[in-house]
């Protein structure tokens, strides 16, 4: 056979043990590509077939939270919103949270949800964490475009001065925003997957610490409420400056400065090249342990 | 074409399974108090030890060996699931492995997604699953379900299908386990057949690991035999079948689990043995009394409807006889985690006299298929028919009935 010897020699593959961590195979993660929107579409239908509202819960569900909160933080504990009326203001947080915690929630048990099938068959690990950032963008689209309609509601028909106007040099880079929010949220989730393999006591806590992150991050309340200790606190959280950005550029008002917005970017990418590199060195062997 | 070079895989036993944060932390405390704490509790297990072979191009090339033998690591580290501790395999050639038919099948997504889906996880381009739809969907024999979800498909429509993706790769060299035990006979003929066409026409190398020794024997060139984690002898599949199998009768009679065999299905077997009727253990049965196997299993976990599959072969191989328990199949799974016995006895006078082996399996059951193995032991046990005179069966014929004969007027 001639022609498999010459195909052959033009593609050679050589396994031997410890793969270096930083060596990813780029090729073949692009020789992968039509998986990515394979499983991106499995996630979309899988998830919503034959529920009746389908990917309205996409709506529903941020609307009612942000309800919640309107009625507990807004009305009963009167938390201040920069003056930005509490719905709007809840419901632009909840848009950067919800994907954010969405992508965690679905990345972060990778090996352990994927073990039957990792078992059977290689094909590179990440694909799967890609293609849960990916499919909840379009959950991200769906709110967006809810949130949009309330805004635009309550700029056209709202009487008096609601004291919101729009910032368009920030609204410009909100795109920029949201990759940096995928990425971030896939570099946790990376970590958190790869951890969450060896340690399952994890995946117990990661829900818990989720839902305390959320309040630890200017969701329902404005960081300029914050004393300016506690303010620098904040901003560790690669989170707080994106949240700020986001209502900065639809409304107007955020308290983010330079300084924030560079630590936030060199956190993301710190905390990305690391979750490639520990899931990339779990992958390798563990199918050994899960 | 594969060349594997010395290749050993290490198995910390005491690190299989889950590892606790706890755990974790108590080994940590242990070290700082300068207590040995990996000692004592992690043991080495060498599921491989050294294993060099080759194959070149065009070869089909069998894996045979008892379980636990080491094939499903080798097969594991061919596929890159997991790594080798040391040594090295260089592959030269798109390479695709099949473990298991119908990987990441998604019960909601219809046929035609899940061939997509399946196909793409198996390492096909769209483009060339577009191009070779078609022929798969003929293939499964699935036409009119194809956009219908699986989950409503009948076990043997989701087999064929699972099996119709598979069929149509077309790497260089292709890495295949036991998936064909799952399945209708006349497909999983006509899954070897395509199989044994592609070797042969396409020239792909193939490397097979099965226990159905008559299928090694008919697809394969050469064959390489493994035992405790070793290769114990290489060469053509019928020297190598042949020697394997007249090994392979050290276990006269009775078999019980070893401590190292790793269990992999929810079900597995602890002892198996041949007995007489009043259920004392033999090797060796006369030519006109039944043959009784006893089997002791374990259920792990929550299982749905399985069934026991016991079979008798020849020395060569070849499956005589073979028998699927129907009555007490949808009984077991209202029971997770109990010891299960059951006798399977079949009629005297059907084999010559000479040497058989026994193999067992239990298989998931959908409906009246076997759509998943738990675990298969072949050969588990060997035994000895002994001759009871002149009883008429001749020499050359695969099995022996002790015929009436009687005049007609």
């Amino acid at each position: 056979m001639p022609l498999a010897v010459e195909t052959g020699a033009a593609y050679e593959r050589v396994i031997r043990p410890g793969r270096a961590w930083y060596r990813m195979d780029w090729a073949r993660l692009f020789h992968y590509r039509d998986l990515l929107w394979i499983l991106v579409r499995r996630d979309f239908v899988a998830r919503y077939q034959q529920t009746i509202l389908g990917p309205l819960w996409f709506v529903v569900q941020p609307l009612v939270t942000t309800a919640v909160f309107t009625l507990v933080f807004g009305r009963a504990l009167r938390t201040p919103t920069d003056g930005v009326p509490p719905f709007l203001f809840y419901l632009c947080g909840m848009l950067v949270w919800s994907y954010f915690s969405n992508v965690l929630n679905s990345t972060g048990s990778t090996f352990t949800m994927n073990a039957a099938m990792f078992g059977k068959v290689y094909f590179p690990r990440v694909v799967v964490p890609l293609a849960a950032v990916i499919s909840n963008l379009i959950a991200f689209a769906v709110q967006a475009a809810t949130f949009l309609a309330v805004y635009a509601g309550v700029r056209l028909f709202a009487s008096g001065p609601m004291g919101i106007e729009a910032n368009f040099a920030t609204l410009a880079v909100l795109p920029l925003l949201l990759l940096q929010t995928a990425l971030f949220a896939l570099g946790c989730g990376l970590l958190l997957s790869a951890l969450s393999a060896k340690y399952r006591d994890l995946q117990h806590a990661v829900p818990l610490l989720v839902q305390l992150w959320m309040f630890a991050t200017p969701i329902i309340y404005p960081l300029s409420q914050l004393s300016p200790k506690a303010q620098w606190l904040a901003a560790v959280n690669p989170l707080t400056s994106i949240v700020e950005l986001f209502r900065l550029g639809f409304f107007g008002v955020g308290t983010v400065g330079a300084g924030h917005v560079a630590f936030s970017i060199g956190a993301t990418l710190v905390v990305l090249g690391a979750g490639f590199a520990w899931f990339h060195r779990v992958e390798r062997a563990v199918v050994d342990t899960v | 074409m594969i060349e594997v070079r010395g290749v050993s895989k290490r198995y910390r036993l005491g690190q299989i399974g889950l590892t606790s944060l706890r755990a974790e932390l108590e080994r940590w405390w242990q070290r700082r108090r300068g207590v040995d704490g990996t000692g004592a509790a992690v043991e080495d297990f060498w599921a491989l030890r050294d294993v060099s072979f080759d194959v070149q191009p065009g070869e089909v090339m069998g894996i045979i060996g008892r379980n636990g033998a080491g094939k499903s690591t080798l097969l594991k580290i061919l596929s890159e699931i997991t790594e080798p501790t040391e040594g090295e395999i260089r592959l030269r050639g798109r390479t695709a492995s099949l473990l298991e038919v119908g990987t990441g099948f998604h019960p909601e997504l219809s046929g035609r997604e899940n061939v997509f889906l399946n196909g793409a996880i198996l390492g096909m381009r769209r483009a060339e699953i577009v191009r070779k739809f078609d022929e798969i969907v003929a293939f499964a024999e699935v036409d009119q379900f194809i956009d219908t979800p699986v989950k409503r498909y009948s076990s043997g429509m989701y087999v064929r299908l699972a099996f119709a993706v598979a069929a149509h790769l077309e790497p260089e060299i292709l890495v295949v386990d036991e998936v064909l035990a799952v399945g209708d006979h006349a497909f999983q003929q006509k899954c070897l057949g395509k199989m044994q066409d592609v070797a042969q026409r396409e020239g792909r190398t193939v490397l097979f690991v099965s226990h159905n020794m008559a299928a090694v024997t008919r697809l394969c060139d050469r064959a390489v035999h493994l035992a405790r984690g070793g290769v114990v002898a290489m060469g053509p599949a019928r020297k190598i079948v042949g020697s394997y199998l007249a090994q392979a009768t050290e276990a006269k009679g009775i078999w019980i689990r070893p401590a190292t065999l790793a269990r992999r299905g929810k079900v597995t077997f602890s002892a198996v043995q041949i007995c007489n009727a009043t259920g004392a253990a033999l090797s060796v049965v006369s030519q006109r009394d039944p043959i009784r196997v006893a089997l002791d299993c374990q259920e792990h976990a929550t299982t749905t409807a399985w069934v026991l599959r016991v079979s008798i072969y020849d020395r060569e191989g070849n499956e005589l006889l073979a028998a699927q328990d129907v009555g007490h199949a949808l009984a077991r799974g209202a029971r997770p985690e109990r010891p299960v016995r059951a006798g399977c006895t079949f009629p005297g006078a059907l084999l010559r006299p000479g040497e058989y082996t026994v193999g067992v399996s239990a298989c998931e059951l959908a409906g009246d298929q076997a759509v998943a193995l738990y675990e298969e032991i072949q050969p588990v046990v060997s035994f000895e028919v002994s001759p009871e005179g002149f009883t008429g069966s001749v020499a050359g014929a695969l099995m022996g009935v002790v015929a009436e004969w009687n005049s007609l007027p």
